[in-house]
């Protein structure tokens, strides 16, 4: 069999709630191996548009996933109460009956290399789920879309509620994850500098799709126009960052 | 010891571990009074049971089963809450079942009599906790990835709505098996009490199962042997044996 170029060909996809439409006429290809950011403001669709390819909601168009496609779907956050009676070996456990496996698992995202942190390591595992700040319990999602080695990882907004160190190791991990052989990346992000580092394409999203290509190409004043609003400056050192604080009106 | 005590103890501690074990579930699934609704609705199932002469566990299994199919439908098929519908049910099982029950039987069929357990009871209810262990045992982890992210269960091709099926159904043998014991107003009391003990006092999956099966058998070993020596009605015993095990756990809570 020749091997498909496409890891995942979406054509005409629409989604709608309650006669309410949420995505209109979406279509954009994903080359294997490649990296997609999908970008947009807050009620674009986005998460929309990812739970419909991981077929979590009806929708009409098509959404094709190459036959070998094997998907690790990292979701934007998890409310895990306090008091749940969950570690994290039980949580990954859910999914992966080998303790190698964890172990290699939870290495790969870096738990072992912190020696100084509180919960390195094995540590990490006895952890109740509940008390995992919001950059370890992120990298515990990561490591548990790895198990079972997927070929595809879908992130829902990787760094959403982490401070700004959770945020650069989160995204030196997909940096890191980039170099392995035949894993997809696909990740939402309303940063627009995290998008020109590390993705290959960009999918800009509002509702329907505005642009869709590499990033050079398709992040263009225009399009962030288009997408944020004419409130989107760009900034010096080429760095693009949609309009959010205050101290930055000197800038444009 | 007496052979019928041994016997009723045998069996208490059975329904004991399989409502323990069971109902940790239900309480990280928020929805222990489901359990206890349910167990309201085994009334009619009695009574209907009682006067054409059948086994009143059969009769009560059959009324929940049923409820358990239009609880889960309903959920699937309305815009209503679980919880709601729940609410719907009980009340309606409850009336119509006081309505159907024959008075001599009504306090045995709302409160249990231990002295009426036969010997057919105590194969079905072993029957029961080995089905309900069995199956439990192999849907527990979709469940529970389900209960921390339904979306991340679907993802991984889980069908939870054919699991909470499942679980429902699960749940509706226990209340049966449980009914004859305690009565169809006290069978929850079992389903939450000690799961939500043991939740008090765990860190992992592990112990938190372990220890809700164990006071599930605790309290109902205790509170036979207590009801006997004080000559008390059981059902209350077991129950209130449960709750002292809860609110001792206070003392002891892991943070």
């Amino acid at each position: 069999m020749e091997p498909k170029p496409n890891i995942l060909t979406v054509s005409g996809l629409r989604v709608e709630f309650d006669n309410h439409v949420i995505l209109e006429d979406i279509g954009f290809e994903v080359v294997r191996d490649d990296t997609l950011a999908i970008i947009g403001p807050n009620g674009a669709g986005k998460s929309v548009l990812f739970r419909a390819l991981l077929g979590l909601i009806p929708f009409t168009g098509k959404v094709e996933w190459a036959e070998d496609a094997k998907i690790g779907y990292v979701p934007q956050k998890l409310a895990v109460a306090k008091d749940l009676p969950l570690t994290v070996n039980d949580f990954f456990h859910f999914k992966e009956k080998k303790q190698a496996k964890i172990y290699e698992v939870i290495r790969s995202v870096g738990f072992l290399e912190q020696a100084k942190h509180l919960h390195n390591d094995k540590r990490v595992l006895n952890t109740r789920m509940g008390d995992l700040s919001g950059g370890e319990l992120q990298r515990v999602l990561i490591a548990y879309a790895l198990l079972g080695k997927p070929n595809v990882l879908l992130f829902d907004e990787p760094t959403a509620g982490i401070d700004v160190t959770g945020e650069e190791t989160i995204y030196d991990l997909i940096h890191k994850l980039q170099a392995e052989d035949d894993l997809t990346i696909i990740f939402i992000s309303h940063e627009l500098q995290v998008v020109n580092h590390y993705a290959n394409n960009v999918l800009c999203l509002n509702k329907e799709k505005i642009s869709f290509g590499p990033p050079m190409t398709v992040v263009s004043r225009e399009t962030l126009a288009k997408l944020y609003g004419e409130d989107v400056h760009l900034h010096k050192h080429e760095e693009l960052t949609p309009h959010k604080h205050p101290e930055e009106h000197n800038h444009g | 010891m007496d052979n019928n005590l041994i016997f009723l103890l045998l069996v208490g501690a059975l329904v004991g571990a399989a409502s323990g074990y069971l109902g940790s579930f239900m309480v990280l699934k928020r929805m222990s009074l489901v359990g206890d609704a349910l167990s309201h609705v085994a009334l009619p199932g009695i009574a209907v049971a009682l006067t054409i002469g059948a086994n009143p566990i059969l009769g009560a299994l059959v009324a929940l089963v049923i409820a358990t199919f239009g609880i889960w439908y309903l959920s699937d098929h309305s815009e209503v809450y679980p919880e709601a519908l729940v609410g719907v049910f009980f009340t309606a099982s409850l009336s119509i079942g006081l309505l159907l029950t024959p008075e001599p039987d009504l306090l045995e069929a709302l409160f249990g009599n231990i002295d009426e357990i036969s010997m057919l009871d105590g194969v079905m209810v072993l029957a029961g906790t080995l089905a309900i262990f069995t199956v439990t045992a192999a849907i527990s982890k979709k469940l529970l990835l389900g209960v921390v992210s339904e979306d991340l269960a679907k993802s991984q091709k889980v069908n939870i709505s054919k699991i909470n099926l499942i679980y429902l159904l699960l749940v509706a043998v226990v209340v049966a098996l449980g009914v004859k014991f305690l009565g169809t107003l006290l069978t929850g009391a079992m389903v939450i009490v000690p799961a939500v003990t043991a939740k008090q006092l765990s860190k992992s999956l592990k112990s938190y199962h372990l220890l809700s099966l164990g006071f599930g058998i605790a309290s109902a070993v205790l509170g036979i042997l207590l009801a006997r020596n004080f000559g008390i009605a059981s059902g209350p015993a077991v129950v209130l044996t449960s709750i002292a095990f809860f609110i001792a756990s206070h003392f002891f809570r892991k943070k």
